[in-house]
């Protein structure tokens, strides 16, 4: 947030004796709980508008009771009786495993968050190693992928979670190898310098070889959020929901809440990286953010009801034969490019 | 390299009976091998409903209605086999103009048929899509059968002697207006999902069916065309008005599961022409021969056997001389296909056993009886 309201605070707390490690706790949770209700709202927008954009492109209706015509409070009903789901352990799971799974999954979605910039002034923290702070928290969900499909001792769940752990790990390295780039073309690690050196219109997607890097980037990115055609961890018409098939209530809730969470947050980091962050014309940044990050959102949920799955030995191979060497061409030409001051 | 460094256990997995990809209710035992199938054993029997048995304490009449059950997404096949074998007992052959109607009606459920075939093909490998389109086309075929037999999925509108009633005014308007369409959604098809990169590294080359194998195994139908051979029972041994019609029969020789989904494609066109040509050549006169009240074929037996949108499906009667047959049994299609399905998915990994045994396109209906 704004440092000089901060600095303010801070001593405002001095004057009423109170310590600033205090202060500071007190500070972490607001901006705990701040990002928390974003990431809610989010996902509950996000859910409503894709099963808007579904139905109309498969020529149905989609949500229309629940608060009016269009429906913009089904998802808040459909969470209510989640919530009131009776709380199921499978018979043989890991208990202590498989109730820690969810969270393992979901607190690295949300602290990714904190370092998304939503503006010049809204942003929690920009750490100086930002990139890198997203691609290690973003790995870790892989983790609790492993430790659902493990403990639910089913056999499609476990499955799933070997396609998961396969797929996360092998779509990392091109992800991380887009994102090198756009480290090298910005010269800095740190989240607020990307931007920066895109402000003026000068976005990293129109300078040449980073396009690469974009379209390297948007595809990895499907594939993190498990999204079709890289639908394989959960492949409903495979391993009927893969990983979280044992899941039910509010457990399964916190997958469904990761996976759109996440999914919002690579189209965020993409308007981030690639679209100039909040620049733009006339309306404030934040609004402008905001609109790219939908849009990107919006692109992924249209490839996603269009395309069928891939097989397994094919999304591996893709990965491997294919991103992996355009990653490192993208690197290279990238590094060219920097050396001879055209970047 | 024969023998791997680490000792591994083959994993059984029991896919269904209650699977969104099993069509119904199957159980498929599968021996994996990490996502490799090594073993594949079919459990049937989760919708045994004594059909058969049924039927031997039953009229002849009363009999109809249960076929519509048995493979449920072509209902009208289904009563052409039985009507067809009782027919044959009876000496008995329907009126030209209820011949055509028939045909019309069969041909139509072809398509209904294989509409839901492209629409759950589809969906199993993900394109949820196109899953909604094929069964918004579907819908408009249901439509018509409502107009005809006030039923949408059971019909039993073809009877022993000829067809339940005559069409309503405006069906051949509204079913000459379906057959224009039909060609341009398929067209769409093509566009979304034939055409799709993605769907043919899925189908192409993955499910194969020898032509020896299928024949060996009793596969006909679509599955077997699939695979190049142009067996069809509308050809080789003609019913009802087909020997007048017009149509090719579509084969495709790669034997693989994008193979079975172009033939379907192709019939489904070949099936709009089938029926314009019927609409336009459809004959006056009556629609229903006369029979008699009570029906007493004399003793004897007879086969039945039409080509149905998954294969050759037969029913075999055996009559004592009495209102009630003393056999019924029925041939299903996808009986047989289930069959030869643990040496099609022999190798592939556990996506591709969705492909393969959408591709084959069964009904449990007709498998369990």
């Amino acid at each position: 947030m704004n440092p000089s309201l901060y600095q303010r605070l801070v001593t405002w707390c001095a004057g009423w004796g109170l310590p600033a490690w205090f202060f500071d706790a007190v500070w972490m949770v607001a901006m705990a709980a701040m990002v928390t209700v974003f990431v809610l709202v989010t996902v509950l927008v996000l859910v409503w508008v894709e099963r808007k954009i579904s139905a109309d492109m498969q020529s149905r209706v989609g949500p229309n009771r629940v608060g009016g015509r269009f429906g913009p409070l089904q998802t808040v009903a459909d969470t209510i009786k989640l919530l009131l789901k009776e709380d199921i352990f499978p018979s043989g799971a890991d208990r202590v495993v498989f109730w820690l799974a969810p969270f393992v999954v979901f607190v690295p979605t949300l602290m990714v968050f904190m370092v998304l910039p939503f503006s010049g002034k809204w942003m929690v923290a920009d750490l100086n190693l930002g990139v890198l702070f997203v691609v290690a928290v973003s790995a870790f969900p892989v983790i609790g992928l492993i430790m659902a499909g493990w403990s639910s001792n089913n056999k499609y769940a476990i499955l799933g979670a070997m396609r998961a752990a396969a797929q996360g790990l092998s779509y990392e390295i091109p992800l991380v190898l887009s994102m090198v780039c756009v480290v090298v073309a910005a010269g800095s690690l740190r989240l607020g310098d990307i931007v920066s050196a895109q402000s003026g219109g000068r976005w990293f997607i129109l300078r040449f070889p980073l396009q690469l890097a974009f379209l390297l980037y948007f595809i990895t990115a499907m594939a993190e959020v498990n999204r079709v055609p890289f639908d394989l961890p959960e492949a409903e018409s495979e391993l009927v929901s893969g990983y979280h098939v044992e899941y039910s209530g509010m457990r399964f809730a916190f997958y469904f809440l990761s996976e759109f969470a996440h999914l919002f947050f690579v189209s965020a980091f993409c308007a981030t990286l690639f679209l100039g962050a909040w620049e733009g014309p006339w309306l404030p940044p934040a609004v402008w953010f905001l609109v790219k990050s939908y849009a990107i959102v919006i692109l992924i949920m249209w490839i996603r009801w269009t395309v069928p799955r891939l097989r397994i030995d094919q999304v591996m191979g893709f990965a491997w034969k294919l991103l992996v060497p355009l990653g490192l061409i993208a690197v290279l030409l990238t590094g060219l490019m920097k050396v001879r001051g055209l970047g | 390299m024969t023998q791997s460094l680490t000792p591994t256990e083959h994993v059984i997995l029991n896919m269904g009976p209650q699977h969104p990809s099993t069509h119904g209710v199957l159980r498929l035992q599968l021996e994996l091998e990490g996502e490799v199938v090594v073993g594949c054993r079919p459990i049937i029997g989760y919708l045994h409903r004594g059909i058969e048995k049924m039927a031997e304490a039953r009229t002849y009449p009363q009999v109809l209605p249960y076929t519509d059950r048995l493979d449920y997404l072509s209902s009208s096949s289904n009563n052409m086999a039985y009507v067809q074998a009782v027919e044959k007992l009876l000496g008995v052959e329907a009126p030209e103009r209820a011949q055509y109607l028939r045909v019309i009606s069969l041909e139509l459920n072809r398509i209904a048929s294989h509409l839901v075939f492209v629409a759950t093909f589809a969906n199993d490998l993900a394109a949820t899509t196109v899953f909604l389109y094929g069964i918004r086309e579907r819908e408009m075929i249901m439509d018509l059968f409502e107009m005809w037999a006030g039923a949408r999925l059971t019909q039993s509108w073809i009877r022993i002697g000829g067809v339940a009633q005559d069409i309503p005014d405006g069906f051949v308007d509204q079913a000459r207006e379906f057959c224009r369409l039909l060609p341009k959604r398929l067209e769409e098809y093509d566009r979304i999902l034939t055409g799709n990169r993605i769907f043919r590294a899925r189908t192409e080359g993955v499910g194969i069916l020898p032509p020896d194998l299928g024949l060996d195994y009793g596969a006909s139908g679509p599955t077997l065309r699939g695979s190049g051979v142009a067996f069809d029972i509308r050809r080789s041994e003609p019913y009802e008005a087909y020997p007048a019609l017009d149509f090719e029969i579509a084969t495709q020789p790669t034997c693989d599961c994008l193979g079975r989904y172009l033939v379907r494609m192709e019939e489904m066109r070949q099936s709009v022409r089938i029926i314009e040509q019927c609409l336009d050549r459809l004959p006056e006169g009556e629609v229903t021969a006369k029979v008699g009240r009570t029906i007493r074929p004399p003793a004897g037996e007879a086969y039945g056997r039409v080509e149905s949108p998954r294969g050759e499906f037969g029913c075999y009667v055996v009559s004592d001389g009495s209102p009630q047959p003393v056999r019924v049994r029925f041939r299903a299609p996808s009986f047989f296909h289930l069959g030869v399905l643990p040496q099609m998915v022999q190798g592939w990994k556990v996506g591709d056993v969705v492909a393969i045994l959408g591709s084959i396109d069964i009904v449990l209906g007709e498998v369990d009886r």
